[in-house]
């Protein structure tokens, strides 16, 4: 003890004229940092309800509502936070993957009422909702990958060669880290038509599960190594991680699913069928919805027969698909075990030529028929009959036929769906030089954007705005196709703009072969006429209720015919719930 | 009547029962009382209390009662997946969230197999670093008031709150920082944050030299804190002491010094000791630590990389595995050695996340047996001088 030990603690006395701190700092100066992780703020436009933020709460703070109407890609619900559990950690935000999710820089709210601290952020009125500050995720730092696994392909200049399949499959490393990166929201199961549960199978490759995933994937599409190629993936197009960045390649999980299991051993996997119940029901056309109501028909008992004109079973997934994109041994996969149950195919049939049409329906007690678009429209320009105009689906299933098309070294094919791509990259592995003429605006072409983007890479030109004009004889070549530019006219707002062609800027290309791939129509004429007039068909398609049964007692339809999205795992699912109509109809459904 | 052992009725201390060995009071006798200090008593630091029995003024027996603030947070955790996990953790200890943090994202790299990038180690260290400097201000203000200061802890206390500005403006959380998240960090620093801290930390340095006259230059402090709650070198191991009780009692022991972690290895400094043992050796250590860390805070703001990621990228963390295993992870908090015990069996829930506080020798062991003869008004001073964190205690 010292002298000093008594001093100075008196040097406190310096302090006493200044101003306390708390004087110093009111409250209503001092915002939050731009950080700060306060009340809730969401973009309602932006949101997709995908419930991310309300799985990784650990507190059960934040409740999905429905605020909007359902659509495509979003579910319509909206988070509610519940301020009573909520605590502010911000990994809702973080993990949001459309980024619609933040917080402000708010944090004082006093109020009597506790109910009111249960709020949906972004659709209740609160004076944060437009705060610019606050905590968002910070570039660099993600709990999401966005970026999707890169699928091996064939080179381009391997490709254009050989029919030998582009899409090369995931190995297991990369397959378990593409499922990684699913955020099981579900969107994708809402959207898919079919209703396949997707995050489940890609739980199950997580898991290294292949057989539960056969299993899950059997459950709604019989046609997986089928699907898991050509696929249209409406999943892909509204999956949640398109807003960070790419899809989950969910059409390739399912086919490397598939992939992992010989056919042999598919029928210890899959769930036994019910014993035979004693009632027939005919197929008429074997493509993917026809295929598809015979499998659950059979896994319920029912004797079924699918009637085909073709030699083999598989319509448009074997005759109107190019090889390159899905080889016929896995179209033969899907088939052979549908077949293994004990569905009888009777190839080479023409309802109406060979076999009556009542005679099928007589014999049997439901007729389901998927016989597709195969009539293709015509161009409906003057020299469309010359030789060496042949459509494209012609062309297709020449293909598979074996036959070497005669398409000479340049062709032009008309059109921007699927079958117009497809048609010009296999005429471009014949070794053709070939343009793609489309009348509308490279974004309205129907085909999926990666079958435009390979097409081009592997060297067909693409002319947008070109419309056909007619086609002459020509010198050198075969063919001179006329077309002219169009330009884009709008019909008022909310409508798709037309083309309309302008004047005098026609242009001339010579070439052997004009391929035609514009759409096609369903044909009707193997139905007798009493029959034919009792379905009601608008616009080239077959009206048919939730169960796909038409007008006509007995009849069911489905697939391309009856189904305006014209796509394998729309006829899937056609199949499935006319089997399921079916079942209900003829007195056998237990619930 | 019970048999005792041998007793001097003259003896404050009561007669001990011969065959359990337990104290026999007669409260009837007007001897002995009984006090609860506690739970909600300032100078407990904390939800817990102590049931003194008091001759006189003198304490002659202390019992511990912790339960009041109980949450179960390791139990919590195994019904959590990882990154669920990442905001519970921090309410473990309030006052110092970010060792858990840190501890329970390195287990959970050090088991998933994950390398966090350089930068991220940096931004952790400095974090941990103002943490501890955040619960020194804060702890200096305790052990004042405890003795009748309250001045310097208005002091202290307030440039506590200054450096919560800056995790607040680092963060976005003024308490629970949540900033030290597995793969690294979940922000880089805010622009000019550096300039923001120097300036802090220099406004902090001035009050540390008031408070050094205030409080170790003064003769009723001295008086009361020396020879106050003396741990003896030997008592360190016995009673599992560790940090600044240990380190006030001469003994060189620091975490950051034994074992470095983060970038402990590239910073220069040297560990703080004091041979007193008592309640005032363990003042002047804790009030040399918190410039240490103001120095260490400088030394890494001049030394950390200025580019670079400040995260590592996780498998999905919403079906995040980690493979089976198990790890200790430890850093030198403000009270001692923290530790974070991990087990995964491979799912996506931890099995098992043990928190070893150091708190809980300090304020149940240790506190029993410092507390006896200790004079009733100085109890609460004696129970700071342990520094003890009660929710660390309890989890």
């Amino acid at each position: 003890m010292s002298l000093k030990d008594i001093i100075a603690p008196f040097s406190v006395w310096k302090r006493v004229f200044e101003k306390p701190y708390t004087n110093k700092k009111p409250i209503d100066t001092r915002p939050g940092a731009p950080r700060y992780r306060g009340f809730h703020v969401n973009d309602l436009d932006t949101c997709i309800g995908c419930g991310t933020c309300e799985e990784i709460c650990q507190n059960a703070a934040i409740d999905m509502v429905p605020v909007r109407e359902t659509r495509h890609g979003d579910s319509g619900l909206r988070p509610k936070m519940d301020y009573g559990r909520c605590c502010w950690c911000a990994l809702c935000v973080d993990i949001c993957p459309s980024g619609s999710l933040g917080m402000s820089n708010e944090y004082l709210w006093v109020d009597e009422d506790p109910e009111v601290f249960r709020f949906i952020p972004g659709h209740d009125e609160k004076s944060w909702n437009d705060s610019e500050l606050g905590y968002r995720r910070a570039e660099g730092y993600d709990l999401l990958e966005g970026n999707r696994v890169p699928m091996p392909m064939l080179s381009v200049e391997e490709s254009q060669k050989s029919f030998v399949e582009m899409v090369q499959g995931y190995s297991k490393e990369q397959a378990k880290a593409e499922a990684d990166r699913c955020i099981a929201c579900g969107i994708c199961v809402a959207t898919c038509p079919a209703h396949m549960r997707v995050p489940e199978y890609i739980k199950a490759i997580r898991d290294d599960d292949m057989v539960e995933g056969l299993r899950i994937v059997y459950q709604a599409n019989p046609l997986p190594a089928s699907c898991g190629r050509v696929c249209s993936h409406a999943c892909e197009y509204v999956c949640a991680m398109n807003h960070k960045g790419e899809a989950i390649s969910i059409r390739w999980l399912k086919r490397y699913i598939v992939d992992q299991i010989y056919l042999g051993d598919y029928a210890k996997i899959l769930h036994e069928r019910e014993p035979d119940n004693g009632k027939k029901v005919a197929i008429i056309g074997s493509g993917p919805g026809g295929l598809s109501a015979a499998y659950y028909l059979r896994l319920l008992g029912y004797a079924v027969t699918i009637y085909d004109a073709n030699e083999k079973a598989g319509g448009m997934l074997r005759y109107g698909i190019p090889e390159y994109r899905l080889p016929y041994d896995q179209v033969e996969k899907d088939i052979e075990f549908i077949a293994s149950l004990g569905v009888e195919f009777r190839q080479n049939t023409r309802i109406g030529v060979d076999v009556d049409f009542l005679e099928v329906y007589g014999h049997n007690d439901a007729v389901f028929f998927s016989t597709g678009l195969s009539d293709p429209f015509g161009l409906e320009i003057a020299g469309e009959d010359l030789p060496g105009v042949v459509s494209g689906l012609d062309l297709l299933a020449d293909v598979t036929n074996g036959k070497t098309p005669d398409i000479g070294s340049s062709v032009v094919v008309v059109g921007g769906g699927n079958v117009a791509m497809d048609a010009a990259r296999t005429s471009r592995r014949y070794g053709a030089q070939v343009t793609i003429l489309y009348r509308r605006r490279e974004a309205d072409m129907p085909a999926d954007s990666e079958e435009i983007h390979e097409a081009r890479g592997e060297g067909c030109e693409i002319v947008v705005q070109a419309i056909p004009l007619r086609i002459e004889k020509g010198e050198h070549t075969r063919l001179k196709l006329y077309w002219g530019k169009a330009e884009m006219v709008s019909d008022g707002p909310g409508k798709r703009p037309r083309p309309v062609l302008i004047e005098g800027s026609e242009e001339m290309i010579a070439c052997d072969t004009v391929i035609p791939a514009i759409g096609q129509a369903g044909d009707f004429t193997f139905l007798p006429q009493d029959i034919a007039s009792r379905l009601v068909v608008k616009r080239g398609q077959v009206e048919v209720d939730e169960f796909h049964r038409t007008s006509v007692d007995k009849i069911y339809a489905g697939g391309d015919i009856a189904n305006p999205k014209r796509d394998a795992i729309s006829a899937i699912a056609n199949g499935h719930s006319a089997a399921k109509g079916i079942d209900i109809y003829l007195g056998n459904f237990q619930d | 009547m019970v048999e005792t052992v041998k007793h001097d009725p003259r003896s404050k201390f009561p007669p001990v029962d011969a065959t359990s060995g337990k104290s026999v009071y007669n409260l009837q006798s007007g001897k002995y009382m009984k006090v609860w200090q506690g739970p909600q008593h300032p100078g407990i630091t904390g939800n817990m209390s102590l049931e003194l029995t008091v001759c006189g003024d003198e304490v002659i027996d202390c019992k511990t009662h912790v339960g009041y603030l109980h949450r179960g947070f390791e139990k919590l955790m195994e019904r959590r997946r990882y990154i669920q996990c990442f905001p519970l953790v921090c309410r473990i200890c309030v006052p110092e969230p970010d060792f858990n943090e840190y501890l329970f994202a390195e287990g959970a790299e050090e088991l998933a197999g994950i390398e966090i990038p350089e930068k991220a180690r940096w931004y952790r260290a400095l974090t941990l670093e103002m943490a501890r400097l955040a619960s020194f201000l804060m702890w200096i203000g305790g052990q004042a008031a405890a003795f009748g200061m309250g001045t310097i802890g208005q002091w202290t206390v307030t440039m506590r709150d200054y450096v919560l500005d800056l995790f607040e403006e680092l963060s976005g959380g003024r308490i629970y920082h949540m900033y030290i998240i597995p793969g690294g960090v979940r922000a880089d620093l805010p622009a000019g944050f550096a300039l923001r801290v120097e300036q802090t930390l220099a406004q902090i340095g001035k009050v540390l030299d008031d408070v050094e006259l205030a409080l170790m230059y003064n003769a009723v402090f001295k008086k009361r804190a020396m020879g106050l709650g003396v741990i003896t070198p030997s008592m360190v191991d016995e009673y599992g002491i560790t940090g600044p009780n240990a380190r006030g009692s001469g003994i060189q022991r620091d975490i950051r010094k034994d074992n470095p972690y983060l970038v402990y290895d590239q910073l220069e400094f040297s560990i703080v000791t004091e041979t007193g043992g008592d309640a005032y050796a363990r003042t002047w250590v804790r009030l040399r630590e918190t410039r240490q860390s103001i120095d260490l805070i400088r030394q890494m703001l001049e030394k950390m990389p200025t580019s670079g990621p400040f995260f590592q990228k996780l498998p999905n963390v919403l079906h995040w595995k980690i493979p089976a295993g198990q790890t200790y992870k430890k850093a030198e908090c403000t009270r001692g050695e923290y530790g974070f015990f991990m087990v995964s069996d491979g799912t996506e829930l931890p099995r098992r996340i043990y928190v070893r506080g150091p708190s809980y020798t300090h304020a149940v062991t240790l506190m029993e047996k410092l507390a006896i003869n200790v004079n009733i008004a100085d109890t609460a001073g004696l129970m700071v001088s342990l520094h003890t964190y009660p929710p660390e205690i309890e989890r």
